[in-house]
C-alpha cells in the first residue's frame, strides 16, 4: 500500500503534487476510491484521496447551479439538492456494486473525472454536459480554474468539459461547478413485454422521435430482466423494454396517451405509477442487473442504437453474452464470460464494423493490465493524447496507465 | 476604435504572395483561389467592423481533401491561416491577417446523411445553421441552437465559436449538440473524433475543439444531433416597472420546477427601438419586458403560460400579454429578434456579451447605466436572462473617433464588472481579438497557460487564426511563442 495523502485544501493538494513532480513519484488519485477496481491499474508511489476537500461552496436553486469541493460524496450532493426539490439531470450510474465494491460511495469529482452518466441522459445529456467550472491542479503542480458558475461561458478554450472522462490523469480536481435540474412533478414508466431485441430498439427509437421527452429508453432481455430485485417484474420471464416520462402530472398523462396510441402495435402496455418508477430506475442506476461475478466479465459499448441488436448477436456468435441495452439501445453493457484476453479481439473488431467503442469495466486486475481498458486510438487522436498529457503532465505522474499503456 | 494589435505579418510571407498563389491553384484549382485585390477584400472583415485587413489570399475548398492539401502546404511553407464560415463573428473572430491564406468553407455545404431514427445529421461545415434545420423540418424535428445570424452562419463558425442562441436554456448550446467531427489537423492529418454514437472515446476533444475559435483545425464535417419539434410553442409578454421586479420573477420562474425554452429580457431603451422597428406591440412604458416562451403540446403549453402568469402577478407586472396564435408569437418574438438591426437603423453600437449571475441582475444594470453615463453614451440591454447571458448595446457615431474609444472604453468595463460579480467575459460570441486584451482579468497566467499549451498540442507553430483569444503580450511572454514571430 502506497503512501496516502489526504489534503484538506487547494494549496496541500498542490504542495503534495509538487512534492512528486520534484521527485518524479508517480501518484494515484482518488476520490472516494470507488472505481479503482475500473480501468488500468495504476502503480501509485503516492495515493492522494480528495475525500477531504469537502462541502458545498456554492447552491442557488434559483440559478439551477451548485459549486461543491471535489471529494464531497455524491449521496450528499443529492440530499442537499433534494431538500430544495431539485437534482442532478444526468443521474450518475453508480457502478461500486457491479465491480465488487460498496454502493453509494462516489464523489462528485470523480463523477464529472469520468463522466458518469445514467438513463436520463437521452433526454439531458451527460456528466459533461453539465460541468460549467472547474479549479484542479495539473502535473505541473500548477492550480488552475477553467469555467466559471454561470450557465453560457464561452472565454477561452473549454478546459472544463475538456478534463470530464481523463479520469485523472491530467489534474487532480478540487472544486466542480455544475448545472442543476428540478425534480419532476411526477413520473411514469411504460413497459412492454417479450419483444426480441431488434424490435424493442424499433420501439425505443419511436418513442424518442415523437416530442414527449423520454427521459429513461431501456431494453432487459428475458435473462436479464430475471435478475431485477422489482418482485413483480423479475417473474414475468419476458424481456422488458421500458420508457420512462416525467413531467408535470398533466403532461405526464397526456404524453403517456400518444406514446401508448403510437406504440400499441408492440402489444398491451404495463405501467409504473410514480414510486415504482422511482425504485425501478434506481435499481437500474445501480447496476443491479449486472450484479458483480467474478466468473464474467462487463463490457460498455457505445455504438449506434440501430445497430446495436446486430452488434451484440456478432459477439454472440463468438462467445455467450448477456446484454443490457441502455440510451435507447445506444449504450449495451454486455457479460461475457471471463477469459485471460477478455474476448478483446472479438469485441473490439464487431465494434469496429458496426461503428462505436467499447471499454472493458469489470475484470480482474491482471486482465485490465493486459489488455487495453479502454477504446484504442486512432493515430491522430493517439497523438493527440499523448499531446494533451503532455501538456497537463509532462512527467507523467498523475495516474499513470489507468487509461493507457505508457501514459 | 483603438485597434487591438495584431501579430506582425510575416514579410518573408508576403514577399513569396505569388508564389503562394499559384501553388494554392495547382493544389485545388484556379477557381478554388481568390487572389486579386477586389476579391480578397470581400473577406478583410467580418461582422466586428471595425477591423479591417485583406488577407494574402482565399482559399475555396470543395473538399475534406482540399483542405487537407491547403494546410499541409501551409503548414509546410510557415504560412499563417484563417477559417471562415459566413464571417458574422462578432468578435473579429474571422479576421485576417496581411499574411494569412484564409480558408472558406462555403463551398462545402452539403447535408451527408440524416438519421431520423437515431436523430442525428452529418453536414459539411460550410452549410448554414438554419439549413440544417430545413433539412429535417418536414419529418417533425430540428437542430436545436439557435443564434440569431442564424440565417447565415455557418455550423463550421458554431463549432469554432460555440454558438448559443435565445432556445439553449433548454437544449444547451453548440457543444451539446454535437456528436462528432472531422477535421483537419494543421500538418494536413485528417483526424475524426467522435460520431455517430455517445460519448466520444478517450479523452474529451469533442469539447476542446467546440469552442477553439479555429485555432485547433478546420472542422469539415459534423455529426449533430436533432431533436423531434414540439407540437407547440408560445410566448407570454411580462412588462415591470423595476429591472428588480423583471428579475425577481425570473428567479421565481425557475425555482418553481419550470424550465421555459427561452427567457428574454429587454430594457426601456431596447424596447423603444425594437417597438418602433418591428411594430411588435410591446409596451411602451414599462422599465422592463420579459418574453417567456414555453413549448410541448397545446393543453400543456396553455397550463404553463397560466403558472408563469400566476407566479408574474406577485412581482406586480403593468403588462400581461399571452401569445393566443402563431401569428400573435411570431409577431411577439419578431421585435427580440430584429433587436440588433433595430438597433443599427438608429446608430452605430457596440454589442457586449458578458455572462452574470441572475442574481445580481439589479445591481449590474444601474452600473451598466453608471459608467454609460460617466462616458457620456447611451446604452439599451438585451438578455438572455434565463442563462444569465447579458448584450448591453451601446451606442456610438463611429465616424466620431472620440465616441469610438469611449465605447470600447466603457465596454471594457462593463465586462470588467460582469467578470467582478461572478461572470465571464463572453457568453456566446467569442474572444476573438475584441475580447483578447481582457483574458487576463478572469484568468490568472497558470489558467492562460493551461489553455496556451492546447493551442500548442494542436498547432504547434501557432499558425491557425493568429492574434485571437490571447493576449500578444502573454503569448509573447510565455514559452508558446508562435514560430512564424520568432522566424520574423
Amino acid at each position: 500500500m502506497s503512501d496516502v495523502q489526504r489534503p484538506g485544501a487547494d494549496w496541500e493538494l498542490q504542495f503534495v503534487i509538487a512534492g512528486c513532480v520534484e521527485k518524479r513519484l508517480p501518484i494515484e488519485i482518488v476520490g472516494s476510491g470507488s472505481k479503482r477496481a475500473i480501468g488500468r491499474p495504476v502503480d501509485g508511489v503516492v495515493t492522494i484521496t480528495t475525500a477531504s476537500l469537502r462541502g458545498i461552496s456554492l447552491y442557488e436553486p434559483n440559478e439551477l447551479v451548485m459549486s461543491a469541493r471535489a471529494g464531497t460524496p455524491l449521496s450528499q450532493i443529492e440530499a442537499e439538492l433534494a431538500a430544495r426539490g431539485q437534482m442532478l439531470p444526468f443521474e450518475p450510474i453508480d457502478l461500486g456494486p457491479t465491480t465488487g465494491g460498496p454502493q453509494g460511495s462516489q464523489t462528485i469529482g470523480a463523477v464529472f473525472a469520468t463522466n458518469m452518466s445514467g438513463a436520463r441522459r437521452v433526454l439531458y445529456g451527460a456528466a459533461r454536459d453539465h460541468l460549467l467550472g472547474v479549479r484542479g491542479v495539473n502535473g505541473r503542480a500548477e492550480l488552475f480554474q477553467a469555467g466559471g458558475r454561470v450557465m453560457k461561458n464561452v472565454t477561452g478554450y473549454d478546459i472544463t468539459r475538456g478534463l470530464t472522462g481523463s479520469w485523472g490523469t491530467l489534474a487532480a480536481l478540487t472544486e466542480v461547478t455544475f448545472k442543476v435540474i428540478p425534480w419532476p412533478e411526477t413520473s411514469v414508466t411504460i413497459i412492454y413485454l417479450g419483444l426480441p431485441d431488434n424490435l424493442a430498439i424499433e420501439l425505443l427509437s419511436a418513442a424518442m422521435m415523437m416530442p414527449v421527452e423520454v427521459s429513461g429508453a431501456v431494453h432487459l432481455p428475458a435473462p436479464v430482466a430475471a435478475r431485477l430485485n422489482h418482485p413483480g417484474l423479475k417473474t414475468l420471464n419476458k424481456s422488458i423494454t421500458a420508457l420512462r416520462l416525467e413531467n408535470f402530472a398533466s403532461a405526464v398523462a397526456g404524453r403517456k396517451q400518444r406514446l401508448k396510441e403510437t406504440l400499441k402495435v408492440y402489444g398491451k402496455a404495463l405501467e409504473l405509477e410514480h414510486r415504482e418508477t422511482l425504485e425501478f430506475w434506481n435499481e437500474l442506476r445501480r447496476l443491479s442487473v449486472m450484479p458483480h461475478n467474478r466468473q464474467t466479465l462487463l463490457w460498455r459499448i457505445s455504438t449506434k442504437a440501430t445497430t446495436a441488436p446486430k452488434l451484440v448477436s456478432a459477439i454472440k456468435r463468438y462467445m455467450p453474452a448477456e446484454a443490457y441495452y441502455d440510451w435507447g439501445g445506444s449504450l449495451i453493457w454486455l457479460e461475457v464470460p471471463s477469459a485471460a484476453d477478455a474476448g478483446t479481439a472479438e469485441i473490439r473488431r464487431v465494434t469496429a464494423i458496426h461503428g462505436g467503442h467499447a471499454m472493458l469495466i469489470r475484470a480482474e486486475p491482471a486482465v485490465r493490465a493486459a489488455v487495453e481498458v479502454f477504446q484504442p486510438l486512432s493515430p491522430p487522436l493517439e497523438r493527440l493524447t499523448r499531446g494533451l498529457k503532455a501538456a497537463f503532465d509532462p512527467a507523467g505522474i498523475l495516474n499513470p496507465g489507468r487509461m493507457y499503456a505508457n501514459l | 476604435m483603438t485597434l487591438s494589435r495584431m501579430p506582425e505579418p510575416d514579410r518573408a510571407v508576403l514577399d513569396r504572395r505569388d508564389s503562394i498563389v499559384k501553388d494554392l491553384e495547382a493544389l485545388i484549382g484556379v477557381d478554388g483561389v481568390i487572389s486579386e485585390e477586389e476579391g480578397r477584400r470581400a473577406f478583410e472583415a467580418d461582422a466586428l467592423t471595425a477591423y479591417r485587413q485583406a488577407p494574402l489570399a482565399v482559399a475555396l475548398p470543395r473538399s475534406t481533401e482540399d483542405v487537407s492539401k491547403i494546410l499541409r502546404y501551409c503548414n509546410q511553407n510557415g504560412v499563417r491561416v484563417v477559417p471562415r464560415g459566413a464571417g458574422t463573428s462578432l468578435c473579429g473572430g474571422a479576421l485576417p491577417t496581411a499574411d494569412s491564406i484564409v480558408i472558406g468553407t462555403s463551398r462545402m455545404n452539403r447535408v451527408i446523411e440524416t438519421d431520423f431514427i437515431n436523430r442525428t445529421i452529418t453536414v459539411e461545415c460550410g452549410i448554414t445553421n438554419l439549413a440544417i434545420t430545413d433539412a429535417v423540418s418536414a419529418e417533425g424535428f430540428f437542430y436545436a441552437p439557435d443564434p440569431s445570424s442564424q440565417l447565415a452562419c455557418t455550423v463550421g463558425g458554431n463549432v469554432a465559436m460555440n454558438s448559443g442562441g435565445a432556445h439553449c436554456l433548454k437544449y444547451g448550446v453548440t457543444t451539446n449538440n454535437v456528436l462528432g467531427l472531422k477535421m483537419v489537423l494543421v500538418d494536413g492529418e485528417i483526424v475524426e473524433i467522435g460520431g455517430a454514437y455517445p460519448d466520444s472515446e478517450g479523452y474529451d476533444f469533442l469539447a476542446l475543439v467546440v469552442g477553439s475559435e479555429g485555432q485547433f483545425g478546420i472542422v469539415t464535417e459534423a455529426t449533430l444531433k436533432i431533436v423531434p419539434k414540439p407540437e407547440s410553442a408560445r410566448p407570454v409578454m411580462l412588462g415591470f416597472s423595476s429591472c428588480e421586479a423583471a428579475g425577481q420573477c425570473v428567479a421565481a420562474i425557475i425555482g418553481s420546477g419550470i424550465i421555459p425554452v427561452a427567457i428574454e429580457y429587454m430594457d426601456r431603451p431596447a424596447i423603444a427601438v425594437c417597438e418602433a422597428y418591428a411594430k411588435a406591440g410591446y409596451p411602451l412604458d414599462v422599465e422592463a419586458l420579459l418574453i417567456v416562451e414555453v413549448e410541448g403540446y397545446e393543453d400543456e403549453t396553455t397550463r404553463l403560460l397560466r403558472d408563469i402568469v400566476d407566479i408574474a402577478r406577485s412581482f406586480d407586472p403593468q403588462v400581461i400579454e399571452a401569445s393566443t396564435s402563431a401569428e400573435h408569437s411570431a409577431r411577439i418574438w419578431k421585435g427580440r429578434k430584429a433587436a440588433f438591426g433595430a438597433m443599427g437603423r438608429i446608430s452605430d453600437y457596440y454589442c457586449m456579451d458578458g455572462t452574470i449571475p441572475l442574481a445580481r441582475l439589479p445591481e449590474v444594470l444601474s452600473r451598466i447605466a453608471q459608467i454609460c453615463a460617466e462616458h457620456r453614451l447611451k446604452v439599451a440591454n438585451v438578455f438572455h436572462a434565463g442563462d444569465g447571458n447579458l448584450h448591453p448595446l451601446i451606442l456610438y457615431n463611429a465616424n466620431d473617433q472620440d465616441e469610438s474609444n469611449r465605447a470600447e472604453l466603457a465596454g471594457a468595463e462593463i465586462l470588467k464588472l460582469c467578470v467582478a460579480v461572478g461572470g465571464c467575459l463572453t457568453g456566446e460570441h467569442g474572444v476573438g481579438i475584441e475580447k483578447r486584451d481582457l483574458m487576463e482579468v478572469q484568468f490568472s497566467p497558470s489558467d492562460l497557460a493551461v489553455q496556451m499549451r492546447i493551442k500548442s498540442v494542436f498547432d504547434p507553430g501557432w499558425l491557425l487564426n493568429p492574434g485571437k483569444v490571447f493576449p500578444l503580450s502573454v503569448l509573447e511572454a510565455s514559452g508558446e511563442r508562435p514560430a512564424a514571430d520568432q522566424a520574423a
